[in-house]
């Protein structure tokens, strides 16, 4: 019952209703704070980056969310699961990175039953993300970097952008950070990279988003993917270069009483037996 | 940005920290409209089960409608499938009430805790579009959702037992409410443990 | 009082804030015409105030946007040997207010043949501030010290256009939401309601204190993202000020 009438899809329903409350709600703000419902939902200010190597692939991110600018999740994890051979990282709005590359994962797995094929193409992948953000014309803000083995076409790297268009390139970059991350690329890279060293480069691109992008920030996740798409060397945390530096060695104690208490109700578990009645 | 913001109109904060074998999860107790205080026992934590307590803080109007949803979601959940939803289902059910309306959002802001049936705890929020955001340590949302998470960062620590979690949990709150002035007004804490789960209205500022 | 901030911060694209309404992409598209002089530099400042001491603390990041032109830039000026000031906000306007008021207590040792009081600093700070009334320097300030006839600590706040409160603790810029409570509960213990006054109130010692700002200012940096790098710290006492500098984050 995802929706009225077993309907899938968005439901519309509150768009009237949220936008004449804005406007209520805006009478007498200033009109600078317009903006105000682009701001609310969780962004992952970003680095991601992928890069092909011979023979297979590496996909790499940064671990922060965003909300404004307060950390909401300093592990948090970017690189999204779209079979068994192609993974997906996100930048953008949290929830539509999430959802979509969710939704495509499902289409795959059918996709995949639905010919018999042992691995999905990656070409697949990528075409119905871009159709299906095309279709949205943005509004779904998800910036992807898509990368998978197949037996079609070996390694594959794609971007995709919010708006449905597609790169194709050795490597790439994507989010606030993507800067930062493509200068290090743009220094390093030469063709034939071993896995190592495109692991290497990969990990020092999201460093660089790391240390000078504010909206990205804590460890570095590293995907693999390789030997025909039959193995997958998922990373989380193959660099925790920013730990917390400073605790202070003597705690803060709250004793118990510390805060005053009005009123308790303590509600115990109770272990209910199936009782066979006698008769 | 609170005048414009329907996430804050009506008030309301909730904190959420994870202990040893226990989760605790705290909210206050204000309604109001803008600067308005309406009303001082606004319950924001909806107990799904003895195990799953579901925090919800935004528009009242929207975490009413959602916490129903909820409601005869979990109850559907109950008769097919003869036990109660793990907090991991609930979350992904709240998600995707969320998220089906992208473009037009319920202005709400989750915050689910839980405990397994062997004790281990679950805590998780998200924001408005349903991304759902599982910690180990503690989340936070609301109108002081940064004064909560400054409080917690500083004073939580891993591994407590429920009665310190709960001082932690209750004092991380109140110093986070006393400097907002769209939340207050009264709170209440609530701990899950292997024993059952424990009430406590806290004495607050009630200004 | 934070005027425009948002304006000028550089999103990841203009898509970022598309999801909106007509009007309201009107409304955005006509502010960011608007002329708009100042920038938030981000960052934390802090002072707290003992029995005879005053501790001033600020991290070192400047930040424009999600950039970080440098991980190094002071945000404190030390004053007199009683008196240091600490300012977030805008980087440029924060110089120019330091700078002029080096100038004038440099002035007013040459005339007065003495160093200016905390408290004149205070009055000084405001006089300043408020002369700017309707172009203001965005600057928010905290100004701790010791009072030079007791010896006694105190800290001041500051709006950006001088209104001021001679306080115990106090705290601005961008992790100001994130300290100000955790100093509340450590320093005023105001969630200890049942307790008496005399047992509520901390009294810290320096080393202590030290300690404390140590650990909020790591506290911030974990969920702020503007502030990190190092934090600054300078104690003031009776036989002069101490300083000292520890890392934070630094992503």
């Amino acid at each position: 019952m995802a929706t009225r009438n077993g309907s899938s899809g968005f439901n519309f329903d509150l768009v009237l209703r949220n936008e004449r409350l804005v406007e209520r709600l805006q009478v007498d703000a200033p009109k600078s704070e317009a903006s105000v419902l682009a701001k609310l939902p969780r962004k992952t200010g970003t680095t991601i980056a992928g890069m092909l190597f011979e023979g297979g692939v590496v996909l790499g991110a940064d671990t922060r969310a965003t909300e404004g600018n307060v950390v909401a999740d300093k592990n948090c994890s970017k690189i999204h699961y779209i079979a068994s051979n192609i993974y997906c990282c996100g930048a953008g709005t949290a929830a539509d990175t999430e959802a979509t590359t969710q939704l495509i994962a499902s289409q795959m797995e059918l996709h995949r039953q639905a010919t018999g094929q042992a691995l999905v193409p990656v070409v697949a992948a990528m075409t119905r993300l871009k159709q299906y953000l095309f279709r949205y014309q943005g509004y779904i803000s998800a910036a992807l970097v898509l990368g998978g083995v197949d037996e079609l076409h070996g390694p594959s790297l794609y971007t995709v952008y919010p708006h449905g268009s597609v790169d194709q390139l050795p490597y790439v970059s994507m989010g606030s950070g993507s800067l930062a991350a493509m200068a290090v690329f743009e220094a390093r890279w030469h063709e034939r990279l071993s896995e190592d060293e495109a692991k290497r480069l990969v990990y020092e691109a999201i460093t660089a988003g790391i240390e000078n992008d504010l909206g990205s920030g804590s460890n570095v996740d590293l995907c693999v993917i390789k030997n025909g798409g039959k193995s997958v060397d998922y990373v989380r945390g193959y660099a925790k270069e920013n730990p917390r530096p400073y605790r202070k060695p003597t705690n803060y104690t709250f004793p118990k009483g510390t805060t005053p208490v009005l009123m308790e109700e303590i509600r115990k578990y109770i272990e209910v037996k199936r009782v066979v009645s006698d008769l | 940005m609170s005048q414009v913001n329907p996430l804050h109109y009506n008030g309301g904060a909730i904190v959420a920290t994870v202990g040893h074998e226990c989760v605790a999860i705290g909210a206050d107790r204000r309604f109001g409209q803008a600067q308005l205080t309406l009303a001082c026992d606004a319950n924001r934590l909806v107990r799904v089960h003895d195990r799953l307590v579901l925090g919800l803080t935004g528009l009242a109007t929207d975490c009413m409608t959602l916490a129903e949803r909820v409601r005869m979601r979990t109850n559907l959940y109950r008769l097919s499938e003869k036990r109660e939803p793990r907090p991991a289902t609930v979350s992904a059910l709240v998600s995707s009430l969320l998220y089906e309306r992208r473009f037009a959002p319920y202005f709400v802001e989750p915050v689910l805790v839980g405990l397994s049936a062997d004790n281990q705890p679950y805590c998780c929020s998200m924001d408005l579009l349903g991304t759902p955001m599982v910690s180990e340590e503690f989340v936070a949302a609301g109108t002081c959702a940064e004064s909560l998470y400054g409080t917690c960062e500083t004073f939580w620590r891993p591994g407590l037992d429920p009665e310190a979690l709960f001082e932690v949990t209750a004092q991380c709150l109140l110093a986070a409410l006393d400097r907002d002035c769209l939340s207050g007004w009264g709170a209440v804490v609530y701990v899950l443990h292997g024993q059952g789960l424990t009430v406590r209205e806290l004495k607050a500022r009630m200004d | 009082m934070r005027p425009q901030e948002d304006q000028t911060r550089f999103t990841e694209s203009s898509w970022m804030s598309s999801n909106l309404g007509p009007s309201a992409q009107q409304a955005l598209i006509s502010h960011q015409r608007s002329w708009s002089p100042y920038v938030d530099n981000g960052g934390t400042v802090l002072a707290l105030a003992g029995r005879d001491y005053a501790v001033v603390a600020a991290d070192t990041r400047f930040s424009v946007g999600f950039s970080v032109p440098s991980r190094n830039l002071t945000k404190i000026v030390r004053l007199t040997d009683q008196a240091v000031l600490a300012s977030a906000g805008m980087g440029a306007d924060r110089q120019y207010l330091h700078k002029i008021l080096r100038s004038r207590l440099e002035v007013y040792k040459y005339q007065h043949q003495k160093q200016m009081s905390l408290s004149a600093i205070a009055q000084l700070l405001s006089n300043t501030l408020y002369s700017r009334r309707f172009f203001p320097i965005y600057a928010f300030n905290v100004l701790g010290g010791i009072d030079d006839n007791t010896g006694e600590g105190f800290v001041f706040g500051y709006d950006a256009i001088g209104s001021f409160e001679k306080v115990k603790v106090v705290c601005s810029g961008s992790g100001q939401t994130l300290v100000q409570p955790v100093l509340d509960q450590q320093l005023a213990g105001r969630q200890k309601y049942d307790l008496p006054d005399d047992q509520r109130m901390a009294s810290l010692s320096l080393d202590e204190a030290i300690e404390l700002t140590r650990d909020v200012f790591n506290s911030a940096a974990e969920r702020d993202i503007l502030t990190g790098d190092a934090v600054e710290i300078y104690a003031v006492t009776g036989s002069g000020v101490r300083y000292e500098r520890h890392s934070l984050r630094q992503d």
